[in-house]
């Protein structure tokens, strides 16, 4: 794990650290070689590090005043709201709390999109990756269920429902998730208790998510192989702490605006509602993240093909690092993969924008055309892309274009290239 | 060790002691899984009975069975006719209007969308029976899927009739 040997200075730490080597650690985290050039979209690592550890802390303090059974836990949230000192704060903070997560992970990912972290040596990073962002979903949502208000309740019956498309065993799957034979007191019991667990499950795929990118490295804006430590790199501490700490900043502005100025934007009204299950709300919408993929489920008229369809988008991602068959990572120097790199962006943005909207008439036919790009981008468009594509001469390091050591001039073009875009 | 070793006396004791190792494991896990499944006094609330004498032709009762939703409909003489007179090949998932109301007049079933379980609502859709606002599924007079991305009909529990006033279900 470590680049170099390392002796602590002090008897003692020496003593300590033949014995477990925790001051070893300790100095590879700190001098961990960093390519000099990474921007700020490499800053939501750390942002997504403090994210977790938020919604731990306050989920904690939550969990000591809310009670999970049907008749109580409704009222237990408003006890939290109006009673528990600073109760308000903590649930507004650990309910933006998600949507900041999410915010933050969908940057992250579409940043390594953009700039080819997926690709070899790093696809165990992407993958550990995916698996954490299939984790997040399932606390988001479960957490989601724990007010027992009418979305709460309806988005869970929704959801677990759809294991119900399995065939032959999906309705025994949906007994045994429920407890019973619809969403009741066994069904919220047990996903308390899920949604404290996976929090923890999180936190241990991230050690892993870290030590595998400290293996290879970070990946970079040009994205070439670069020497560790050399010219092109720095240490971790001081250099991008600080950077990353200043980004954390700004992140937490836009944090704190929704928690103070409106916490209850990115929620639904209907929640403020105890969950009825004689009554359906009029229209039932998941939160903001998660809709890209539910208009994806509600764009294909079959119950199976619609839950296969949802589930496919997101595992096909796990296959990204060899759907796309190109050899160059940063799409700096992929001109024809940078258009189509920002049509997909856009056409998540449509997903989530028609999965909000009534599943009829033109915003059907929108979501149905955004499904079928979003897949065909990853089948057909990037396996393709990578045998067709001429892509511009990459540097042959980070530094040399920059001081003016390479006399290729197309490169020192490319680079000016890639500062306006960036 | 080659690959084309024949197996030996230790290579059969590994795989009988890792069979039986694998047979205890996923029976100590049994328990820790079926823990989840309905409990006993979930079972126990498997049957209600509903007193339908107020009931008027053209009006419905929802009640609470099994912690969902179960329509009592009492429908009107146009409402049987017209649930009687489709075509069974127009049908979805064909059912004869027959085999879903043991009595003409009463419909018992399921208020739960085949669909992803919404409540559907009464008297609204395009076939004059129910119609489900979380993904639009329209069902008929009978309860019966025509028009969108639920797969079946409306489900219809285990019922009888007590007496003619009283509706058992379960």
């Amino acid at each position: 794990m470590s680049d170099h040997n390392y002796t602590p200075s002090s008897k003692f730490g020496k003593w300590f650290n033949d014995r477990l080597p925790l001051l070893t650690l300790a100095n590879h985290l700190t001098d961990y070689p960093t390519p000099k050039n990474l921007n700020y979209w490499w800053t939501f690592g750390g942002i997504l590090t403090f994210c977790l550890i938020t919604q731990i802390i306050t989920g904690l303090v939550l969990a000591m005043h809310y009670i999970a059974h049907a008749d109580l836990a409704f009222s237990s949230v408003e006890h939290i709201m109006r009673d528990v000192n600073y109760g308000w704060l903590i649930r507004y903070i650990h309910a933006n709390g998600a949507s900041m997560f999410f915010l933050a992970v969908y940057i992250h990912i579409f940043r390594s999109l953009f700039y080819g972290s997926y690709k070899a040596p790093r696809e165990i990073i992407w993958i550990l990756g995916i698996m954490i962002y299939l984790l997040m979903m399932a606390a988001a949502f479960m957490g989601y269920v724990l007010p027992w208000g009418q979305m709460s309740f309806w988005g869970a019956t929704v959801i677990t429902n759809l294991f119900s498309a399995i065939p032959l065993v999906g309705e025994s799957i949906t007994t045994w998730l429920w407890g019973g034979y619809s969403v009741d007191n066994p069904t919220l019991t047990r996903f308390f208790t899920l949604h404290y667990l996976i929090p923890f499950l999180i936190l241990g795929l991230v050690v892993l998510h870290i030590w595998a990118l400290h293996v290879p490295g970070n990946n970079n804006p040009v994205g070439i192989d670069i020497q560790k430590p050399s010219k092109d790199t720095v240490p971790f501490h001081p250099y991008i702490v600080i950077k990353d700490l200043f980004a954390l900043l700004l992140f937490m502005i836009v944090f704190a605006f929704f928690v103070f100025y409106s916490p209850n934007i990115l929620g639904h009204a209907d929640n403020y509602i105890e969950a009825n299950p004689l009554v359906t709300p009029a229209h039932i919408v998941p939160e903001w993240y998660l809709l890209p993929f539910y208009a994806i489920l509600r764009s294909i008229p079959d119950k199976l093909l619609g839950v296969v369809a949802m589930l496919s988008a997101i595992f096909i991602l796990a296959a990204l690092p060899w759907l796309d068959t190109s050899k160059v990572r940063s799409a700096v120097f992929r001109p024809l993969y940078k258009q189509f790199y920002w049509i997909l962006v856009i056409d998540v943005l449509i997903l989530g924008y028609v999965g909000a909207m009534p599943a009829e008439g033109l915003y059907l036919l929108i979501a149905r055309v955004a499904t079928a790009y979003y897949f065909l981008h990853f089948l057909l468009i990037l396996p393709i892309l990578g045998k067709i594509e001429k892509t511009t001469p990459l540097p042959l390091s980070i530094t040399s274009p920059v001081l003016g050591g390479s006399t290729d001039l197309a490169m020192a073009k490319n680079t000016d290239v890639r500062k306006e875009k960036l | 060790m080659s690959d084309k070793k024949k197996p030996n006396r230790r290579d059969f004791i590994f795989t009988a002691t890792a069979a039986v190792g694998a047979v205890g494991a996923g029976a100590a896990a049994w328990p820790l899984i079926d823990q989840m499944n309905p409990d006993a006094s979930v079972k126990a609330l498997a049957s209600t009975e509903v007193d339908v004498s107020s009931l008027q032709p053209g009006q419905s009762i929802t009640v609470l069975w099994r912690g969902k939703p179960v329509f009592i409909k009492r429908r009107t003489e146009n409402e049987i006719s017209e649930a009687r007179n489709v075509k069974i090949s127009d049908l979805k998932h064909p059912e004869k209007d027959e085999d879903r109301a043991q009595n003409p007049e009463w419909l018992v079933m399921l208020g739960v969308c085949t669909h992803l379980g919404c409540v559907p609502l009464a008297d609204k859709g395009e076939y004059g029976g129910w119609f489900c606002p979380c993904h639009g599924s329209h069902y008929d007079t009978a309860g019966r899927i025509r028009k969108g991305p639920a797969p079946t009909n409306l489900e219809i529990p285990k019922y009888e009739f007590v007496n003619s006033n009283t509706i058992k279900i379960g």
